[in-house]
């Protein structure tokens, strides 16, 4: 049935490293979210350096995706934007090439398979390692088919982060039997999106993943304020902001590197003041 | 035959099929799996889902001779499966009885479900009335417009109609916007989905649920016959009336098997959903299957003049018929369908679904070449009281239902 995400002896990969600095800083990791393209492919080149520059220790890079079915009205509205501007898979290569003239920030991708599947799984995986991306989320992966994708991820040393959701309960040994990179939790049922209230069940989420790997744990899924951040903070190794970050660029005024910066910057303070227990 | 239960390997067939969904899914998708596999053998619930077709669907459902249309077009003798005159007017009730059955025994007290022509809509928002269930539909503001006397319906049953604007706002974002609600809430609530797509169960559930038109067909043949037939003509959108009418006719190779896929203004314009005939492999919608789709792998908008039809994808059993080559996928345009619904109407007095009549334009094309002792099903899979106002309109009169 499912694969282990990687053989745990064998361990040792640059972009995998870079996705571990990120998590093994002295204080919690913050990852802010941009959809490339979104609104044009400059403006998300300085979106994604404006959450640098704010203290973002991730960047989750979103492909758009005619039909993002596990995104809310928010990430679809991004994705309309960027398809209006003319995105592609290749550009968003290119956009990530553009970001690493300048950044060395660490970059995972938000893809739907069929993206990955149209390009092609070896293709894709190379030019993720060719361009400097350390680790894929794909939202429509569950492990009964991650073992078509792993070779390939596994090849170009990239990290194929797992996703764990409120109801995974007893799938969640397996899910994250070998995980690289992170693993990535889901707060809450439904679709990406601001929520005023997370999921009551995260600290036994995180006991059990905790339980199965010694890999950091990222929650995400209707994070938005520093209050939530910092309780997040409190309890698994880093906090994913999608949907308030892409709001911000949403409105496209000549304010908004600057504003992402000053959110990003709030954002990692709050978390910043948890300290961290254990080293990774 | 890889399209058949015992040889399956969990919903693949060939490369198609599989389980592509969210993490926040694929538990409840789990237990529907393990629930299906144990109550498909169980006889009680087998007993329970017969009576409820017999007695309340009305079936079995009609085998017709087409006399006036044999004559007409003299060549094969035309056979109609009427399954335009089960309950609720067309084969969606076949499935639905079978979900909501399966759903109830599971402890769901609520069902959603994705419409396009509004007749998988109505038959889930009957069964969940008759059910005690409560029922909530997704279906494109487009089709809420084009089938507004089913949206109408689906209240009058006692359902939420939802109407979504999204993309097309035709049939495959009416299938996003439900998959989200599932994804919100699994613990009270099932999913009937109306066709033989999406991740494993689904696929085979519902064509298992559908093989009830073929068992009937090949019985009642016989029966007036004593022989198979020798073509086997359905539509085809996502596939599951074509998927019930071929089922039990795969393992005989003299029975050729069509599937008619909605051509809409041409398979050389844009404007067409023609899966099998332009379409690539793909991920989407929780299966691996033939999609239409750009290289990038982002869906296409697609186009038919039948709400029912106008669907990217196709089921991965019709993928894999299709590559195998023991099913043969052909392609009708929305004036051939319009054609064969006045053609049928005038020739025998039945008003059916545009999509169905995609099925029997072919049948007009396919007869004459026939020899008169040769025989042709076509399965009549919905009425077309829904279509009418809007056949109406295309044919330039200005009424409005």
């Amino acid at each position: 049935m499912s694969q282990p995400l990687r053989d745990t002896k064998e361990r040792k990969f640059m972009t995998e490293q870079r996705l571990r600095e990120a998590f093994g800083k002295q204080h919690k990791a913050f990852i802010g979210f941009v959809t490339a393209g979104d609104p044009t492919f400059d403006k998300s080149v300085a979106s994604i350096l404006a959450l640098d520059a704010g203290g973002a220790d991730v960047v989750e890079v979103g492909i758009p995706f005619s039909d993002p079915v596990a995104d809310g009205p928010v990430i679809q509205d991004a994705d309309l934007r960027a398809f209006a501007a003319g995105i592609t898979t290749t550009k968003v290569f290119e956009l990530v090439e553009e970001v690493r003239r300048k950044s060395d920030v660490s970059l995972v991708l938000l893809v739907y398979l069929n993206n990955i599947f149209k390009y092609g799984y070896d293709r894709f995986f190379s030019k993720c390692k060719q361009v400097g991306i350390d680790g894929v989320i794909i939202p429509d992966l569950p492990m009964e088919e991650r073992g078509e994708v792993l070779p390939f991820a596994h090849k170009y040393q990239c990290a194929l982060i797992p996703l764990v959701a409120p109801t995974s309960a007893k799938r969640i040994p397996q899910i994250v039997q070998g995980t690289t990179g992170f693993v990535y939790v889901v707060s809450s049922m439904g679709v990406t999106g601001v929520r005023s209230q997370l999921d009551s069940n995260l600290e036994d989420m995180i006991a059990a993943i905790r339980n199965s790997t010694d890999a950091p744990i990222a929650v995400g899924f209707g994070i938005h304020t520093p209050e939530q951040a910092a309780k997040i903070a409190a309890i698994a190794d880093g906090v994913i902001v999608g949907s308030a970050i892409v709001k911000i660029i949403a409105q496209n005024t000549a304010e908004t590197s600057k504003k992402i910066t000053e959110y990003t910057r709030k954002m990692s303070k709050a978390i910043y003041k948890i300290n961290r227990e254990k080293s990774l | 035959m890889q399209t058949k239960k015992t040889s399956e390997l969990k919903g693949r067939f060939g490369e198609y099929g599989g389980q592509y969904i969210p993490e926040t899914l694929m538990s409840e998708v789990t237990k529907l799996a393990k629930a299906y596999e144990h109550y498909q053998d169980d006889p009680d619930f087998q007993a329970e889902m017969m009576d409820l077709l017999k007695n309340y669907a009305n079936r079995p459902s009609l085998l017709y001779y087409a006399k006036r249309m044999t004559a007409d077009l003299g060549g094969a003798q035309i056979y109609f499966k009427r399954e335009d005159l089960n309950h609720t007017g067309s084969h969606k009730i076949n499935n639905v009885i079978g979900q909501i059955l399966l759903a109830k025994k599971m402890g769901k007290t609520r069902v959603i479900a994705e419409t396009g022509a509004g007749q998988h809509g109505v038959a889930t928002a009957t069964v969940a009335a008759l059910m005690g269930m409560e029922c909530e539909i997704f279906m494109g503001q487009v089709d809420t417009k084009r089938q507004a006397l089913n949206v109408y319906r689906m209240e009058l049953l006692g359902a939420k109609v939802n109407s979504i604007t999204t993309g097309t706002g035709t049939l495959k974002d009416a299938v996003n916007a439900a998959m989200q609600e599932w994804s919100r809430r699994t613990s009270d609530t099932h999913y009937v989905i109306g066709s033989v797509m999406g991740p494993y169960p689904f696929p085979t559930m519902v064509s298992d649920f559908q093989s009830i038109i073929s068992k009937e067909i090949k019985q009642q043949l016989q029966e007036e016959t004593g022989k198979l037939p020798d073509a086997v003509v359905a539509c085809v959108g996502g596939g599951s009336n074509a998927m019930g009418a071929f089922y039990h006719f795969i393992d005989e190779p003299t029975v050729r098997l069509i599937g008619c896929e909605a051509a809409g203004k041409g398979v050389n314009t844009k404007q067409h959903a023609a899966t099998i005939e332009r379409g690539s492999v793909g991920i989407f919608h929780g299966m691996k299957s033939k999609f239409l789709q750009n290289e990038d792998g982002q869906i296409d908008q697609v186009y038919s003049i039948s709400a029912g039809l106008d669907y990217p994808g196709i089921g991965p059993q019709h993928a894999a018929l299709a590559d195998t080559k023991r099913a043969e996928y052909v392609g009708i345009t929305d004036d051939e369908a319009v054609e064969a619904f006045e053609y049928i109407a005038r020739q025998e007095g039945i008003i059916a679904a545009i999509e169905s009549c995609h099925a029997v334009a072919y049948v007009m094309k396919l007869a004459p070449q026939m020899k008169k002792d040769q025989i042709i099903v076509c399965n009549l899979s919905g009425r077309g009281d829904k279509d009418v106002a809007a056949i109406a309109r295309y044919k330039g009169e200005k009424i409005y239902d």
